[in-house]
């Protein structure tokens, strides 16, 4: 959203860069960013992102200062004073669109908070998409702390984050769209309209776990994100319901779907019962035990239940 | 199935309506949901009721007024994009 506030004389140049970012974002989902950056990313929360925008945007300028360059036919980048001029401007706009941009976002949430889901490296996405896929070999599932805080996901691998339910959402409409041409039956706003269903379905969702956990005065950690966090994990069983689908054929699908309805679901049961059911150590110490135990592990229950039925409605109709 | 943002959008603002026009002592009162019978022991424990009490009275009280807009807004639009 903030390459929307360039200047309008380095339009092309970026809309040139747009594209090769989107491929290598939604084409590396097995892979996570590069290690030393992602640690500067997190770790340097002072500057509040504008280290972080600094180094996406030198990329860009080193190529495109490199492409007028060679428009111009000279070794050296700003001989022309009219473009040096215009490039000034434009990164002078570009940075009060980039400082407006940061004060309206870190007035509605919290950008330190929405940081530390997206501190992830490569080994945790790898053991975190095997877990998702096969978690019955999995011993421990209990959240390690330090000193009060959560530890980042790069630390602990069964700590929620967001950079494998984003990148599987982008994936999972990409794939929409792939399985849609194959039986031709594409057309640009089918696209949309999938990935505003999806999307519909995620924020129903977490609106309803949100009423069930304050209804039944469940006083745990899970904020709004870790509860987005654990929504989004299902679109990894989508994508692999829908690649099996179109590899092998309606049979493949519904195998494919059992498989990972069983996982995904025995991941929720036992991610979310060490969060919901051990906060009833600090809670009401006296009356009203018996029935809270069983309550609570209704809402993980039908929180795992509905995981196929959503996975199985969103993507039966791609696979014919 | 068709599912865009803007069906959502008119499924939230229905359902905020619906809580909103709840009246205190018409209807709330009579079947025993009202403010002054919410309040159980102290402490612990509020119970479902209680909270789904809590939940419709503070929903009442903080959307009332940025219903009136966005109602205004929606009836506008609508008469004029149909």
């Amino acid at each position: 959203m903030s390459l929307f506030y360039f200047g309008s004389s380095r339009q092309q140049q970026f809309e040139m860069d747009l594209p090769h970012q989107g491929y290598r974002a939604s084409k590396q989902r097995g892979r996570g960013p590069p290690t030393g950056g992602e640690s500067m990313l997190f770790d340097d929360t002072s500057t509040s992102g504008m280290s972080t925008q600094g180094s996406y945007y030198t990329p860009g300028y080193n190529m495109a200062g490199t492409s007028t360059g060679m428009q111009g036919g000279v070794n050296n980048l700003f001989a022309d004073p009219m473009a040096n001029a215009a490039v000034m401007y434009g990164s002078s706009l570009a940075n009060q669109g980039k400082d407006m941009v940061n004060k309206e976002i870190s007035r509605y949430m919290s950008v330190n908070k929405l940081k530390y889901f997206f501190a992830v490296d490569t080994r945790y996405v790898l053991k975190k998409l095997m877990i998702l896929m096969f978690p019955y070999t999995h011993q421990d599932w209990e959240v390690r702390y330090h000193r009060d805080t959560p530890l980042t996901p790069k630390q602990d691998v069964n700590a929620p984050d967001l950079y494998i339910p984003a990148m599987a959402f982008i994936t999972y409409i990409l794939l929409a769209g792939m399985a849609l041409g194959i039986q031709k039956r594409f057309s640009p706003e089918v696209l949309g309209l999938c990935a505003s269903t999806a999307l519909g379905w995620m924020v129903i969702e977490v609106l309803v776990m949100l009423l069930g956990l304050y209804l039944l005065t469940v006083h745990s950690d899970l904020s709004t994100f870790d509860l987005l966090a654990y929504s989004g994990y299902k679109y990894v069983g989508m994508i692999f319901s829908v690649l099996c689908g179109l590899l092998f054929g309606s049979d493949g699908y519904f195998v494919a779907l059992a498989w990972s309805s069983c996982a995904l679901m025995f991941f929720i049961v036992r991610s979310l019962k060490m969060k919901i059911l051990t906060s009833l150590a600090s809670d009401s110490m006296s009356t009203g035990s018996g029935a809270k135990p069983q309550v609570r592990m209704y809402i993980t229950v039908a929180t795992a239940i509905f995981q196929p039925l959503i996975i199985y409605w969103l993507t039966s109709h791609l696979v014919r | 199935m068709g599912f865009t943002l803007y069906t959502l959008l008119q499924a939230a603002i229905l359902c905020v309506n619906s809580v909103a026009v709840l009246h205190e002592e018409r209807f709330l009162s009579r079947i025993g949901w009202g403010v002054d019978q919410g309040v159980g022991g102290f402490g612990d424990e509020p119970g479902i009721k209680a909270q789904l009490m809590n939940l419709i009275r503070s929903v009442r009280t903080v959307m009332r007024v940025p219903l009136i807009a966005v109602n205004s807004v929606c009836i506008v639009l609508l008469l004029l994009f149909g």
